[in-house]
């Protein structure tokens, strides 16, 4: 059965493990690995094992891209920044021009004097909902991205 | 405009509306900014894509950037948010990683002095058996991993941009290396001959 204090020098020894492979680790560093390596035949296996890894992992690279993705990489950087501020414009004017048509609407049909009372007060229920709505979702996007301490790495 | 202008002086020119200081930065950064994102993706063109787009997004809230601390490791956050969103996405539709063959090479024929033709033989096997099952490893894993095997970066580098201690990228370092290991292993029982030859 593993201890406590078992898995305790068990993790010390894939660090050491580890920090040796990648050449991160110091002089007394070695002489401790060295030590538990001589002591434990299966961490001696573990080691082999990793050392093979490390041999075939070192052989390989990422493949490189045709030159010519970074001749216009950033054309490609500087058309989204374009885009990005088209896109806001877009959307910020239609949101204007979608509540203005919104409101004259409205307003003509309360003027309306041959319009039951009925179908002026579900218009008004529906507009009403759905700003009641819109608000309640942008507030809670605003919410959870302020408050989501892993924002940064999960949407 | 010069080259050689320091990342926190070219942050506040863009800040200050300068876009070709920002251009500057794109260029500085862009090779770092593909190959983080490939390692996390796996494919060449989404990783340009998404690497390009944490670009746009970077400019879009470069107010936000603190000129005096590093600007990789802000954009880094910006690039690894969209990958394994992008990954998590793939995962809904069910897509897997794509072979990792399209963006690992083998530099074995480059480093070693002439090996013999079975060798060369028995070592892409290897490679292909490793390609294989760091396509399999979980993202935080292949994370670490190809941080320090394909962009060769210390663990401090790593830990700062990862944003985790030193220790649990030695930990996540350990577990990805057990999983390829156990691949190998596999592959070295149905090929004896290769343990002998190391």
């Amino acid at each position: 059965m593993t201890t406590r204090d078992d898995s305790g020098w068990r993790e010390e020894a894939r660090r050491l493990m580890m920090a040796a492979l990648d050449g991160e680790i110091s002089p007394d560093q070695r002489r401790q690995l060295d030590r538990l390596l001589a002591d434990n035949p299966e961490l001696r296996e573990d080691w082999e094992r990793m050392g093979q890894v490390k041999e075939v992992t070192r052989s390989m690279s990422y493949r490189e891209p045709p030159e010519e993705i970074w001749q216009e990489y950033w054309v490609s950087v500087y058309s989204r920044c374009e885009r990005g501020v088209g896109w806001l414009l877009m959307t910020l004017s239609a949101v204007v021009l979608l509540s203005w048509s919104a409101w004259q609407g409205i307003a003509a049909m309360f003027a309306d004097s041959t319009m039951p009372l009925f179908l002026k007060l579900a218009v008004l229920g529906v507009a009403t909902g759905a700003i009641i709505l819109l608000v309640s979702v942008a507030r809670e996007k605003w919410f959870v991205r302020r408050k989501d301490p892993y924002r940064e790495v999960i949407r | 405009m010069e080259l050689c202008e320091s990342d926190a002086d070219l942050i506040r020119k863009a800040q200050n509306g300068d876009r070709a200081a920002f251009g500057f930065l794109v260029e500085r950064y862009m090779k770092r900014a593909y190959y983080s994102a490939l390692g996390l993706v796996g494919s060449p063109e989404d990783a340009r894509d998404l690497s390009q787009d944490a670009f746009a997004r970077a400019y879009r809230a470069r107010q936000t950037i603190d000129p005096d601390r590093p600007f990789f490791a802000w954009l880094y956050q910006i690039v690894r948010r969209l990958c394994f969103n992008f990954n998590r996405d793939r995962r809904s539709r069910r897509d897997k990683l794509r072979d990792a063959s399209l963006w690992l090479a083998e530099e074995a024929e480059a480093r070693a002095p002439a090996p013999s033709p079975s060798r060369v033989l028995e070592k892409s096997e290897l490679c292909r058996t490793v390609r294989q099952a760091i396509e399999e490893l979980p993202e935080r894993e292949r994370e670490v991993l190809v941080l320090k095997e394909f962009e060769g970066l210390r663990y401090r580098e790593i830990a700062e941009l990862v944003g985790i201690p030193i220790g649990t990228v030695m930990s996540r370092l350990y577990t990805a290396r057990k999983h390829l290991a156990a691949a190998l292993s596999v592959t070295m029982n149905r090929n004896p001959g290769e343990e002998s030859g190391r």
